[in-house]
């Protein structure tokens, strides 16, 4: 049972008469990549939102690392992380900054803050840059360091919305890596994207059409269930019956 | 309160390093103690005269002279016509006509003069008004010198008139105080809450919202700095008053600056409110600026709340700025106190806590 860590029953989002989130039901397991695959509008940011505590569930009830969506977003957020579709730390404060801030809200101590920080800063070659203003940096970066920040605390799960949106396939490559990382350290992550090459990567997708979860299982499993040769070719398979526009 | 320290940090931070805020700081108050009490002046001074002299007597070139001579007119021209005159006044360029009828000296002496016209633009009625009122004064004067000098008598002086609290009826020391306030309604009030919205534009917010950190911490972090630069700008603004205009409190400073503490907060929740309620820095620029409007026009600053009708009186008990003007104007040109103030200070420590109450309810961290 405990190595479940986000367990959702027919979790639903509505906003007015639209249904964002249709009773979606699925489990992930503890050290899990968990790939959050869907066409764009499929209501994966969404049902994300609610599972980090952002956003009321309409109905339904799940719970992320033991805590419940409904009612205890507060402590819910003490145990995950979050990186955000759009770049969500500050311009306008330096790399270093930037995780101090963090370090800070999240409770850490001085000297761990330091420790983390220069763990940081090797980990992602950014020695040089640590009084560099975040806005200033490339989108890559940017996005590695996001990373960084989200994971800075030891989240029992990690929250990734689009992480790889727009950056370079070197840089792709190497978040993967620190995605792996992250994985084999004990953290889970939850990930949306929209490389298919990228849901390979994953020890399990889910694939949302309309508000609804529509496959479920380990990349091989839905390539053999569907007759398909890639992830890719599931994927459209399944967009296919997809009626909502973007 | 480490968090706090953190969060404190990096609001100094972006403060400092903004392109824009610091210099507004300075010179926000600086622009607008030093110029506004100069231009913005309910006085009335050079209206513009064209005087009509039909009489050509000693009494109308006493009368001519007396308006030459004074600050409060300037003389456009004097004619026999009327029709000239008015010209002057369909042009602009004089408010005020004043003819003085034939004989009028004549009349004068033998106790049933004629009577003097005075015609005055009233499209501004403050100008007008007052332009009238100067004029039948200076041409009563200058009669009254006229009369004693032909025919010296003792003449009873019934009024003694005491101008309290701002002998000089200066009335730059009636806007001085009412700078400072609008001063601190939008540095305190407004700045934290458009830097509020704009982490909802750039989306830092939802980094924010996804963290553990409490509403009330995160909102306390943004509102100290302005508290501070409040007080700055208030201490500015007291100090120029002072170098500039002569003016300081006839009370003690310490009743200044617990009513701006209170006031401050006030503000400060009122502008956190409205950014915790709008979603885009428009929206929030367009409340803020109804506020501002009823602020200014309602709550005193400007125009004398017992002149206004009953039903607007009762809503200026709504208006935070309402309390601290009265207790600006007393404590500056009355020297009230404390003792004589209580029900103000009580109602801003009420609407601090209301605000800030109001404030903490409507952040949302989850949507």
């Amino acid at each position: 049972m405990n190595d479940i860590i986000i367990s959702v029953k027919d979790l639903c989002k509505c906003f007015g008469n639209f249904t964002a989130v249709d009773h979606i039901t699925f489990e992930v397991r503890r050290g899990e990549i968990f790939g959050f695959l869907g066409a764009n509008g499929a209501g994966k940011t969404t049902a994300m939102r609610m599972l980090c505590g952002l956003s009321y569930p309409t109905s339904g009830s799940g719970t992320v690392a033991g805590f419940d969506v409904m009612t205890q977003g507060e402590q819910i957020k003490r145990h995950i992380g979050y990186m955000s579709q759009r770049f969500s730390l500050y311009d306008d404060l330096t790399v270093r900054e930037n995780i101090r801030l963090y370090a800070g809200i999240y409770g850490l101590s001085r000297y761990e803050t330091m420790r983390r920080t220069v763990t940081v800063l090797n980990r992602l070659r950014f020695r040089s840059e640590a009084d560099t203003l975040v806005g200033s940096l490339p989108l890559g970066w940017k996005q590695k360091l996001a990373f960084s920040v989200a994971t800075l605390h030891r989240p029992e799960v990690v929250f990734l919305d689009e992480p790889t949106g727009g950056v370079d396939p070197v840089t792709r490559r190497q978040f993967w890596e620190m995605i792996y990382e992250s994985a084999s350290g004990g953290t889970t992550v939850f990930v949306t994207t929209h490389y298919m090459d990228e849901a390979e990567y994953c020890s399990r997708v889910s694939i949302m059409v309309d508000g609804k979860i529509e496959a479920l299982g380990a990349p091989a499993e839905l390539k053999n269930r569907y007759g398909a040769e890639s992830m890719d070719e599931v994927f459209r398979i399944l967009a296919r019956g997809a009626k909502r526009r973007e | 309160m480490r968090t706090l320290r953190v969060l404190l940090e990096k609001e100094f931070r972006q403060f400092v390093r903004n392109a824009f805020l610091p210099k507004m700081v300075i010179m926000f108050p600086l622009l607008v103690m030093l110029v506004i009490p100069w231009v913005a002046t309910m006085d009335v001074r050079h209206v513009g005269v064209s005087i009509v002299d039909n009489d050509h007597s000693e009494a109308s070139r006493r009368i001519i002279e007396k308006i030459r001579s004074s600050d409060y007119f300037s003389l456009k021209g004097v004619t026999e016509s009327y029709e000239a005159a008015y010209a002057t006044l369909e042009t602009g360029d004089a408010d005020v006509i004043l003819t003085i009828p034939q004989d009028f000296e004549l009349g004068l002496g033998s106790g049933s003069p004629k009577r003097i016209g005075v015609d005055v633009n009233g499209t501004n009625s403050l100008k007008g008004g007052l332009g009238s009122q100067y004029m039948t004064q200076i041409v009563q004067q200058a009669l009254t010198e006229l009369r004693q000098e032909q025919a010296p008598v003792v003449t009873a002086d019934f009024f003694a008139v005491q101008n309290r609290y701002n002998p000089t009826l200066n009335y730059q020391h009636f806007m001085v105080p009412a700078l400072m306030i609008i001063l601190l309604v939008l540095i305190c009030g407004f700045l934290p809450g458009i830097n509020l919205v704009s982490e909802k534009e750039f989306g830092t917010i939802e980094q924010i919202n996804v963290t553990p950190v409490s509403r009330f911490l995160f909102t306390l972090a943004k509102l100290i700095p302005y508290w501070i630069i409040g007080f700055v700008v208030l201490t500015i603004s007291m100090l120029l008053a002072w170098w500039v205009y002569g003016l300081t409190p006839a009370g003690s400073i310490g009743s200044v600056y617990l009513a701006a503490l209170f006031f401050i907060f006030t503000m400060s929740g009122l502008g956190i409110i409205i950014a915790n309620r709008s979603s885009t820095m428009q929206q929030t620029m367009f409340v803020m600026f109804f506020f501002i409007m009823i602020f200014v026009l309602m709550s005193g600053l400007l125009t004398p709340i017992e002149s206004m009708p009953a039903w607007a009186r009762a809503i200026t008990y709504l208006l935070p700025p309402r309390y601290f003007v009265e207790v600006m104007r007393s404590v500056y040109l009355k020297g009230a106190s404390l003792v004589e103030l209580w029900p103000q200070y009580l109602a801003l420590v009420g609407y601090a806590g209301l605000f800030n109450a109001v404030a903490a309810l409507t952040y949302k961290k989850q949507s």
